[in-house]
């Protein structure tokens, strides 16, 4: 049988990868970020997770307004990475877990989750960043198979917060169901508060991140029943985001303890970490 | 249940639903087109000629051409398919954002906690 060992929320502001890629991670300024990460590396490596189900959206690196899916799932041996504009980033592919991700596929559709089904995927930074803040890149290739599941937050009408949470929930009766001992880690990613257009442009909202993240973790219940308006309001435009966090947070249990937990906010972007582990 | 007021305002900014992605069609295909290393240079070396082959309005062109993304956005231009455009134009997002304030990019990083971040 399958099994989640573990559930992390995380922000994927791609600034975060041009410092990793330019070596700044040590820098004054990026240090409190990139310090937070190093347990939860040190955590995941003891976990040892077989698969990482990573919950995170395209900023249009391989999806495109012509036909656009409210959830896209990969179901593929690898997936690429993507050149978002600027060129490709120096890491290694993304290796998939065919077997695994068919097994998702079929039983979220048999349980009325009509999702996109991608054989062939490019991923971006809101799937790479996660990737190697969680993860170090050895020689041959990343310590995990991966899953890219992929939401609309650009587009709306976007799915509801309701029904992130539930497709989190699904995605947990999919692993619960899979015949193998696989363990699986799930990354809700995006966020936190940001507002990336108007007069109001880099506006953050440290006070409602910081309850966000409280009650992520002891009452999601209350975060699901919020309208994408009420979600704008307190997190931005874009901070709409942190449905995703809902995701991962329905494929937990409601026994799931906080591990780590992180908040930095440079400049335009609240960055967020938690991470839930299940009680053994 | 409703999850949005159709056409509201949230801290002063559109949000980019249905009507604005249709409205924004030409520019975010063109934007989305940038995404390919060819196409980049193609654009740089001759961008009226790309801006006709995706057949932008000459409005839209306008807007372009004066590296005015405020009016982009209004046009119906997504802000991350804008970022492509950035990278072409030489705009990042921050420069951008700076304009949207109407401040210039170093008063724009003075406003920020840590403006080493970028």
């Amino acid at each position: 049988m399958g099994r989640i060992v573990a559930g992390i929320g995380t922000s994927h502001v791609p600034s975060i990868g041009g410092a990793y890629d330019r070596g700044k991670t040590a820098t004054e300024a990026w240090k409190p970020l990139f310090d937070a990460y190093v347990p939860v590396r040190e955590w995941l490596k003891e976990l040892k997770p077989d698969v990482c189900i990573m919950v995170y959206n395209d900023h249009g690196a391989d999806f495109f307004f012509d036909k656009y899916p409210t959830f896209a799932i990969g179901c593929a041996d690898s997936y690429a990475i993507a050149d978002e504009g600027f060129g490709v980033r120096p890491l290694p592919p993304i290796r998939g877990d065919l077997e695994f991700s068919q097994h998702l596929c079929r039983s979220l559709v048999y349980d009325e989750f009509d999702i996109t089904i991608c054989q062939e995927m490019a991923v971006e930074h809101g799937f790479l960043v996660p990737m190697h803040l969680c993860f170090d890149p050895q020689e041959n290739g990343w310590p995990v198979a991966s899953i890219p599941v992929e939401v609309n937050v650009l587009q709306h009408p976007l799915p509801t917060a309701r029904r992130c949470l539930r497709l989190g929930q699904a995605i947990r009766r999919a692993v619960d169901s899979y015949e193998k001992d696989i363990k699986v880690a799930i990354i809700g990613t995006g966020g936190m508060s940001h507002q990336l257009t108007g007069t109001n442009f880099g506006a953050m909202n440290e006070e409602e991140d910081l309850k966000f993240l409280d009650r992520l973790e002891d009452d999601p219940e209350s975060l699901a029943g919020m309208t994408h308006q009420t979600m704008m309001e307190k997190y931005g435009v874009e901070g709409i985001e942190l449905i995703m966090w809902l995701v991962m947070r329905g494929a937990m249990s409601g026994k799931a303890k906080r591990v780590h937990r992180n908040y930095y906010a440079p400049m335009t972007t609240g960055m967020g970490l938690i991470t839930l582990a299940e009680e053994a | 249940m409703q999850q949005l007021t159709p056409g509201i305002r949230i801290q002063g900014s559109e949000v980019f639903d249905l009507a604005t992605s249709w409205r924004g069609l030409r520019i975010n295909k063109m934007c989305n087109a940038l995404s390919q290393a060819g196409n980049r240079e193609a654009f740089q070396s001759d961008e009226e000629a790309f801006m006709s082959a995706w057949n932008l309005t000459e409005q839209e062109k306008q807007l372009v051409r004066e590296r005015d993304f405020p009016g982009l956005l209004a046009a119906g231009g997504n802000i991350y398919f804008l970022l492509k455009l950035g990278v072409v134009t030489s705009n990042g997002l921050y420069k951008m954002g700076a304009k949207m304030r109407g401040e210039t990019y170093e008063q724009f990083l003075a406003t920020r906690n840590n403006a080493g971040a970028t």
